[in-house]
């Protein structure tokens, strides 16, 4: 199983629309937020990790090699992790993996997006080969509409109650998004706005979709020795899993989506939990798409399947309910997409350290962290407690 | 924006040129556009008839060598209406995106759904429902492209 | 069927806005001005070029800029004769890395104002640790190549 393994800090940059920076300077805000607010020397460290969505975002290849410098790499062994949307996640069980198998102490992992100086659906088309399924799937809406219709139909939940679930989530996401100081989009919606708002892909309205963000994550993993060195008021990693499926889109069930199922499972088995929605305290859900949280909610066992509408119309999910998930805003408000998954662990982790201000949920102990990507081909979770 | 006049942009374009192999597979699934026909694979293993034809299953890793022709008819499993345009988009909002189930096969085909009104979302939101029959329509002129079939249209 | 396997055909075309930030925003109207700007870091006494906004040595923050000498000395060059997407010309271009005076890291850019075609005459000329210098061209948009090319001082 590997040594145990702590999260002793993270830094987040401001998450916007930020042509006032360039990109090595914006993942510096995030690197510098890490250091400062643990107090670890840049030397202490034994390896970075990194990554971002596809390379191909800012029009710069393999920007691991652009931003060495401000990962403070220099000297130092750097590994790049990139898998699509749950990159974040995916660098933080990088990080885990490095400390966990006894090669390092201390591991700088960093995530970032740029999107704003390409166009992000324009290169998230790349993601699709050009022979078949690049002529069709309009962008990431078009998938998650897709699998939110069918999800609709396999369990009979009329259209109208997954508006209505959905239009929930959008208005207290961007609600809870004025507690996060770095969240991009904070927004006071009315039911009207979200119900009205203007298509993207039907059934996703404008506010059911995450915004394009800017920004960058830093996060130190430690070992036991180091945090307890350090003194340093740590969550621990607990459980950690992740699940991929076959490529097209059309050769999986993507409903009982077996790839979420199993990357919670793995990580609910390793904690030790059993009944997730009363073992958690708090959930960062990767919700890209509010109808996509719904789905989440029931592939991770917070629900059963057909049931997520109900429940989050019944406030069990939302801020003083049994389980409240992404009070961060989640990525609904901030996407900067390879920095997203990662953002998700350094709420967690501030969540069961008691260090998550205006948004804390009081007395969280036990918190689990979330991505997923590709066609919706990827999840990857982690398990964070305040006790190791 | 008080940024944009106080820190300059860089504006630039890549535009990289690629040449990508088809491999035998695809060439026959293509070849077989230009005559209307839509080929599967059944891997001999899970018995599953997968479109497009592959050259082995994802699941089973077996070598899948023969292809065979699949009904031009089925039923739509999921869509969506995309009405927003991004750069470069292979396809012109508006249009429906769907995963259908074509008759006889174990997978889902993702394509176009048309041949029918996409200018108002309410009349397509009543008119497209899942588990709808659809037919493959043709275009004139066939060059080996998956969007020689033009759109799945509803079965009267 | 002429061949048993098909291509397809295909461009991938992408288009980016660059923030260039503040201290790059400097270097740019500098260049426009015909100034070569670099930075100063005060910590490990080192000046960089182009500006930057942090020291890439020990992270400081660089806020100010100080102009760059804009003569120089070579210190490695290769002859470029095969064409590249984004290649600043025509081939064969002569590229550069040059010891501006008073720098303490190498500039790259292109050499010229001298025969560039013919590799034996380059070789002629360019050498490792010839001095040369900043060439402008007549209108300047703050761009790199506002710099048309440093040339041999003789």
């Amino acid at each position: 199983m590997g040594r145990p393994v702590a999260i002793i800090g993270s830094g987040q940059s401001n998450h916007g629309k930020r042509f006032d920076v360039t990109y090595p300077e914006l993942v510096k805000e995030a690197v510098d937020a890490v250091f400062e607010n643990t107090g670890i020397s840049p030397e202490d460290i034994d390896g970075v990790v990194f990554g971002t969505m596809p390379s191909m975002m800012e029009g710069v290849a393999l920007t691991h090699l652009y931003f060495a410098d401000v990962l403070r790499a220099e000297g130092k062994p750097i590994l790049k992790t990139e898998t699509c949307g749950s990159t974040g996640i995916s660098l933080a069980i990088t990080g885990y993996y490095w400390v966990a198998s006894g090669m390092a102490d201390l591991v700088l992992v960093v995530g970032s997006e740029k999107m704003n100086e390409g166009d992000p659906q324009a290169t998230m088309t790349t993601v699709l080969e050009p022979f078949y399924q690049r002529s069709f799937i309009a962008g990431a809406p078009g998938v998650f509409s897709m699998q939110s219709q069918a999800w609709s139909a396999r369990f009979g939940i009329p259209e109208e109650k997954i508006r209505d679930a959905a239009t929930r989530l959008s208005i207290d996401h961007h609600n809870d998004a004025f507690d996060n100081p770095h969240a991009h989009i904070k927004k006071r919606l009315t039911e009207d706005e979200v119900n009205n708002a203007r298509i993207i892909t039907y059934p996703v309205r404008l506010w059911d979709v995450c915004p394009a963000s800017d920004g960058a994550c830093a996060v130190l993993f430690a070992s036991e020795e180091m945090a307890k060195k350090l003194g340093i008021n740590a969550a621990w990693v607990k459980g950690i899993g992740y699940s991929g499926e076959e490529y097209w889109f059309g050769d999986s069930d993507k409903v009982e989506w077996q790839c979420a199922i199993d990357a919670a499972k793995q990580a609910y088995d390793m904690a030790g939990i059993k009944n997730p929605r009363k073992e958690l305290d708090v959930a960062e859900v990767y919700n890209p798409f509010t109808f996509q949280e719904l789905l989440y909610y029931e592939c991770f066992g917070f629900c059963d399947f057909g049931e997520a509408c109900d429940l989050t119309l019944k406030g069990v999910f939302s801020r003083e309910g049994e389980l409240p998930c992404d009070p961060s805003g989640g990525v609904l408000c901030t996407n900067p997409i390879g920095a997203t998954g990662l953002n998700r662990v350094a709420e967690a982790a501030l969540q069961v350290t008691g260090q998550a201000d205006s948004r804390q949920i009081p007395g969280a102990k036990q918190a689990l962290a979330h991505a997923m990507g590709g066609v919706v081909q990827f999840n990857g979770v982690m398990i964070l407690g305040s006790e190791q | 924006m008080a940024e944009k006049q106080d820190f300059y942009i860089l504006e630039d374009e890549v535009s990289i040129p690629y040449q990508n192999a088809y491999g035998p597979t695809w060439t026959r699934f293509f070849e077989g556009f230009k005559k209307e026909k839509i080929y599967g694979s059944r891997c001999l293993k899970c018995n599953r008839v997968l479109v497009p034809a592959r050259s082995y299953c994802p699941r089973c890793f077996i070598e899948v060598e023969d292809v065979i022709e699949v009904s031009q008819e089925g039923a739509i499993v999921s869509w969506c209406l995309t009405e927003y345009e991004y750069f470069g988009m292979p396809t012109k909002p508006p249009f429906i995106s769907a995963l259908i189930r074509l008759d006889g096969t174990d997978a889902e085909f993702v394509h176009l759904v048309g041949g029918i009104d996409l200018s108002d979302p309410e009349y397509v939101r009543k008119t497209v429902k899942t588990g709808m029959k659809v037919k493959a329509v043709w275009k004139e002129e066939k060059t080996g492209h998956i969007l020689d079939i033009k759109y799945f249209a509803p079965v009267k | 069927m002429s061949k048993d396997f098909n291509t397809f055909n295909n461009v991938v075309r992408l288009p980016h806005k660059y923030a260039a930030g503040a201290t790059f925003t400097k270097f740019y109207n500098g260049l426009k001005k015909g100034i070569i700007y670099g930075s100063s870091c005060s910590s490990c006494e080192k000046v960089f070029i182009p500006a930057r906004s942090f020291c890439p040595g020990c992270l400081t923050n660089l806020d100010e800029v100080v102009e760059i000498a804009q003569e120089g000395e070579v210190i490695s060059w290769a002859f470029s004769d095969k064409e590249f997407f984004g290649m600043p010309g025509k081939p064969p271009v002569i590229i550069a890395l040059i010891k501006l005076d008073g720098t303490d890291c190498n500039f790259l850019h292109l050499l010229g104002g001298m025969e560039t075609k013919d590799l034996d005459a380059v070789k002629s000329v360019v050498k490792t640790g010839i001095r040369v210098k900043a060439v402008w061209n007549d209108e300047k948009n703050g761009h790199m190549l506002d710099i048309k090319y440093f040339k041999p001082v003789s």
